[in-house]
Order: structure tokens, then sequence, then C-alpha cells
């Protein structure tokens, strides 16, 4: 088992026919994901790398009966392209794109209410299920199969705590990279509730960043819910106020959003949080030991 | 991206979003003549720089005649303002605004906001003009109120008004401040803003709703459509090494300390100086060369890092994914033979291509300590530079 994606994933990639795209759809196949179409509008028709190119992302699902879209549609149009996958009613749509605009999102947002889609992002890292389904931009080969569930606002520190991890022999069930922007899709207690539900995941370490409230909210869900141990990390303890560091959420405003706060926030909700960014798997292992779970979690 | 109140007003009158009369000046004859023109008989002198806490700072002065508007505009001009957004090093004023005087009988502070809570962009106002929002928000939060703004309809007519009851704004002003806010939620989604802060918003002996001073900040993602907002940067507002980062599409944000960090993605750039912190030492920037970064770019946002005069030593930390760690490498060594390298560096690789990426650094005969884990690069780095 696995959160939001497994083997029977079935992906098509919007704006398939872009150099970016093209390069990690060729990585997607490579690792075994089921990419099944692609869509660029006015390229319907034509095949990339031995996947059909649909004008239209209508067209591809009903061609090919996909669940999932990845989107890596340039900024200026990424918002329309999330929406046309809301429309045609996939389960899942992660948007990778960074820089859309904010406003975009909020309509997005608006446009998602009440629809079946789950959306994945935007500027995120994409989603992966070790062994199975790989959907975004991550290196598969640092990740191996088991039982830790991994949340994140960042891209190269989930890596860092999956390489972690993996060294120290502890696979795991999914790792879900929720994306850096301050308007965007499935959020923390979303993919905790997931972790929660799923069998094969027995404990998760969450990372966050400063900006927002995103981190003491998860945090209280976590109190108040959560059956499995959390393990955190907050980047940017030493970030000044006022100032966007690199993900367009990361910023301490009016005094909110700081790291202090927010790891406070997480010890008192019993979320052990990780001292350095080089402890996350040390800190996951001794929390591991506490609970019983080592020899349950320990997978190579 | 910020803009001055001069600019924002200026937006602001093509919205018909209501100010008082203002001229630009960026000399103390223009000030004057700028006074002379809008006649009026209480002019105010205003420092225009990207920051709050001007007048506290001495940087706005009431003049009741031209005598006063040549004093002050000499006084002000070429000082520097130390405000507590300016930082200790303060900013250099260059820009004034020359502004009628008008009879003021209530404040209130309006304000327009992304609420990252409901992904909405949220209305706030407060009887407590002139004070600090913050300030209002920690002592007294009952006295803010917000209307919370559905992006299909926009700000509707009822909720203006019950903003406006709220604030108690006299009924006799409500049509003005009703149509006040209604434009300026038009021009905020409009022109992409992220911040639009009014404090404070006046009301006046002669029956106006004014904007007194004026704040946008812009949504940099979506500036790519504003091209007549690009035009109001103001190079002199920001740091040389975060414009030459810009133009070469890096993200690089200047700090304090002595340790120069170059990393790829965001969240591990904050990581990294954190852990630098952790063992001792201080970052002196935010370096994030992104995803899809070539060796060119890398060259260039190692040149930067030493160009700033503060830096005794480089931290470089790579996890590569999509990035490959050959390319750094490749980066780095094409940077220190165009810039020379006389301070300690340390790297760490990690991902993809890394046995590469190290033979490279290897082979290219520099002074490089190589570093096993974030932790042994901070560690190494910090105590080479003590």
């Amino acid at each position: 088992m696995s959160v939001f994606i497994n083997k029977d994933t079935k992906v098509i990639v919007q704006g398939i026919t872009g150099g970016t795209a093209l390069f990690h759809t060729k990585q997607m196949l490579e690792y075994g994901t089921q990419i099944v179409g692609g869509v660029t509008p006015k390229k319907g028709g034509t095949e990339v790398e031995g996947v059909p190119v649909f004008n239209t992302v209508d067209d591809a699902v009903q061609e090919t009966g996909a669940n999932a879209s990845v989107v890596y549609v340039p900024a200026p149009f990424a918002a329309d392209a999330i929406m046309e996958a809301v429309d045609a009613e996939l389960d899942l749509v992660i948007c990778i794109t960074e820089h859309i605009p904010v406003m975009d999102m909020v309509k997005v947002k608006r446009y998602m209410e009440g629809k079946k889609t789950r959306l994945v992002g935007p500027n995120c890292p994409g989603v992966i299920t070790p062994e199975e389904c790989k959907i975004g931009i991550m290196p598969g080969y640092i990740h191996k199969k088991g039982h830790i569930g991994v949340v994140s606002r960042s891209g190269t520190l989930t890596y860092e705590a999956v390489h972690q991890l993996s060294e120290q022999g502890f696979g795991q069930s999914t790792a879900v990279g929720i994306g850096g922007d301050p308007v965007n899709g499935t959020d923390f207690i979303d993919s905790l509730k997931a972790f929660n539900e799923d069998p094969e995941t027995h404990a998760v370490i969450m990372i966050g960043e400063i900006g927002g409230t995103a981190e003491e909210e998860a945090a209280e869900w976590v109190n108040d819910h959560m059956d499995k141990p959390v393990v955190g990390f907050i980047g940017g303890a030493t970030a000044p106020p006022g100032k966007r560091m690199g993900h367009a959420g990361a910023i301490i405003s009016g005094g909110k959003g700081t790291a202090d706060e927010k790891i406070r926030v997480m010890n008192e909700c019993g979320i052990k949080v990780a001292p350095t960014p080089s402890d996350m798997g040390d800190t996951m292992i001794e929390v591991l030991k506490e609970n019983g779970l080592y020899d349950k979690c320990k997978t190579h | 991206m910020n803009i001055h109140e001069y600019q924002a007003k200026e937006i602001f009158r093509s919205y018909n979003v209501a100010v008082p009369n203002s001229k630009v000046a960026f000399s103390v004859d223009e000030a004057v003549d700028a006074a002379k023109e809008l006649g009026s008989s209480v002019s105010v002198v205003k420092a225009q720089i990207h920051a709050g806490g001007r007048g506290n700072a001495g940087g706005v002065k009431i003049a009741k005649n031209l005598d006063e508007v040549r004093d002050y505009a000499n006084e002000i001009l070429g000082k520097t303002l130390v405000t507590h957004q300016t930082g200790p090093e303060g900013k250099e004023v260059k820009r004034l605004l020359i502004e009628e005087g008008c009879d003021i009988q209530n404040e209130y502070y309006l304000g327009l906001v992304l609420d990252r809570a409901t992904s909405r962009v949220v209305m706030m106002g407060s009887e407590e003009g002139g004070t600090e929002i913050e300030e209002v928000a920690e002592e007294t939060p009952e006295k803010i109120f917000k209307e919370v703004i559905d992006p299909v309809t926009g700000l509707t007519p009822f909720q203006a008004r019950r903003l406006a009851f709220n604030l108690n704004i006299p009924d006799e002003l409500l049509g003005k401040a009703v149509k006040f806010m209604m434009s300026l939620y038009q021009l905020f989604v409009e022109k992409d803003c992220s911040i639009a802060e009014i404090n404070p918003l006046v009301t006046t002996g002669d029956g106006e709703v004014l904007a007194l001073d004026a704040k946008l900040n812009f949504d940099d993602n979506a500036l790519f459509r504003h091209k007549d907002i690009v035009e109001f940067r103001d190079l002199d507002e920001e740091d040389d090494k975060e414009i030459e980062a810009s133009k070469h599409d890096l993200s690089y944000i200047a700090l304090d300390g002595n340790i120069g960090c170059m990393v790829n993605g965001a969240g591990l750039a904050m990581a990294t100086m954190d852990i630098i912190k952790h063992y001792g030492g201080e970052p002196a920037n935010f370096l994030d060369v992104g995803g899809g970064a070539t060796a060119e770019k890398v060259t260039e946002a190692f040149k930067i890092i030493l160009s700033d005069d503060s830096v005794q030593g480089i931290l470089v930390n790579i996890f590569g994914g999509i990035m490959k760690c050959d390319v750094i490498a490749e980066g780095v060594v094409e940077a220190t033979k165009q810039v020379g390298l006389e301070i300690p560096l340390v790297v760490r690789l990690e991902g993809t291509n890394v046995e590469l990426g190290k033979k490279i650094l290897d082979e290219s005969g520099l002074n490089i300590t190589s570093a096993d884990s974030m932790a042994d690069g901070a560690e190494k780095i910090v105590s080479l530079v003590k």
C-alpha cells in the first residue's frame, strides 16, 4: 500500500513536448511509471518517447483511461492546465511548475471547490511510491520501498531526508512534495490523514519551513488524530524577517511564520523536531526505537 | 517587487482611488516648484524610500510656506534614514514626495493581503489608523475587521459597506468609502499585488476619504504581464549583488555573516544557513542556484558570492537530483579560474553523478576541502573561517 499513487496509477503528462517535460517523461518511464499519454495543444496525433500526444486532456483521458496527470506547462499557462485536468475529472493532478502567479492559484482553488480532483503542488518535486510509481522530478534511485511516509514543502530537503533514511536501512511508503507556494493543493494535514490511514506506513516525517502557519495547524491535527509517530524539521530558523527565501511562501511577515514558533508548537503536540537537517534520519530512528517500531520499519 | 509611495499613488489615481494632490521631486528646486504648483497653504515633504517608519526617523515634515519646503527638502534629500525596516545601515533618500496638506478628521487602517488559510484575498480594516497593524493585531485583535473575498464576485458592495460600518466611518461618507474599497480591490487583482496597505486612510474636514499613505507590493511571479509596473523598479533600493543575481535568474539574498553558501533548492539553502549557525558560524547569504542550473550559471553564482568582501569562506552544498554534481563541479572550477580563490572552500556533493563531480574537483588542483554530509561540511567551513 501507499498514498495517492501506486503501480496502477495511469499518468498523462501535460506540456509533454517541452524540454523539461521530455527529460522527466523519459526518467519516469525508466522508473516504471505508467505514462499513458501526453497533452500539448496542436501536437495531437504525434508521439514522443513512444507516448501518444493529444490536443486536450479530455481526449487523452478518453483514449488512455488515465486517472492522474503531471503538469510541466510554463507558469503563465499552468493554472489553466490544472483547471483543464480538474474539468476532466482526474483523481490526481501534480503540478511541478514554479513561479505561477498567486492570483491564478486563488482562482484555481475556487474552481476546484466541490470537484473530485486532488491537486499536489504547484512548485513541488512531485510524489513517489518507491519501486511502483514516480511522478515528478525527484531522483528515483535514492528512494527505497518501506514504511516511512515523507511530506515536505521543499524538494531538495525531501531528497536529503529520504537519502538519510535509505542509507540507514529505512525505506519509504510514499514521499509527497506539497510545494513551496503560499497557495497550494494538498497540504500537510491531507497528507498526514492519508498516511494515518495507510496500513503500510508506520511513521511519518514532515518537513516544513518558515512562512504561514500550516505546520502549526498540522501539529494540532497530529495531536488530536494521528495514531502514528511523527518526526519534524523546520528550515529557515536563521532567515531574516520580511525576505522571501527562494520559495514564494517562505517569508516571515508581521512576526508570523517563524521557525521558533513552529518548532515550539510541534514539540507541544508530541512531534520530535530534528535539531539540524543532518539529523532528520537519526531523529526518526530514535523515535522508531521509542515506539518499538524499529524492526518493523527496517527494510534493508 | 516594491515600489515607492509616489508611484503607488500614481496607480491609485488611475483607478480612481482617492489620494491628495502631490508631485515627486528629485531636487530641492523641484520640491519648491512642486509646492508652488500645488498651491496649498500647508505642504508635506515626504522621503521616498522602500521602508516604513519614515515619520519617526525624521523623513516626513510639514511645511507652512515655501521657505520651509526648501529647508526641509534640503534637510531630507541625501539624508540616510534609519527605520525599523531599513536595518542599521539605513537608506539614503534620493526622491521626495511633495503633497498638499489636508484637514484630517479621523485616521483608519485599510489593507489587502492574501490569506493563506483560505487561499483568498482578505480586506482588513481598523479604526486604529497610524498604528502598525501587527501591533493592533497583537494588543487589540477585536479592533481588526476582515472581509474574505470570493474571486468570482470580487469584493461585493455589501462587504465594503459592512467593513465601513465596522470602522465607524460617518454615514455621509459611506458612499465614498465603499467606492474607495471597491476600486482598491480591483487595482489589487488587476495588477497582481501581494500587499496593499493604506495607513492611514483618512476622512477630511471637506468630506473626502483619502489614502494619505500608500504601500503596494507586487507578486514577482506575475510581473511578466505588467510591464508598466516593472518600469517602477528602483535599483537604488536594492542590493547590488541581488540585482546581479536576478540578471542570472539566481535566487540570492544578502545576509550579515562571513560564510558564503551555494546550494540547490530553496529548502536546502535555508537549512544550510541554519546548520552553519548551529555550528557557530554566520551565513553571508542565501543562494539557491535552482534545479536546472548550467555550469555558466554556477560560475556567475560563485562570482557573486566572491564579490562580497565580508565573505571569508564558502560552503557549497548540493544534493543533485536533476542538478548533476559534475555540472556544479565544472562551474566551481571555472569560476575560481576566472576570479581566483584565496579563501577556504568546502564542498559537499551528493546525488546524481557524485563520483564524476568529486573527480573533477580532485583533478582541478584547487585547494578544496570535501565533506561527507551537511553537518560535516558546516563544521569544516566554520572551523576554517575561525
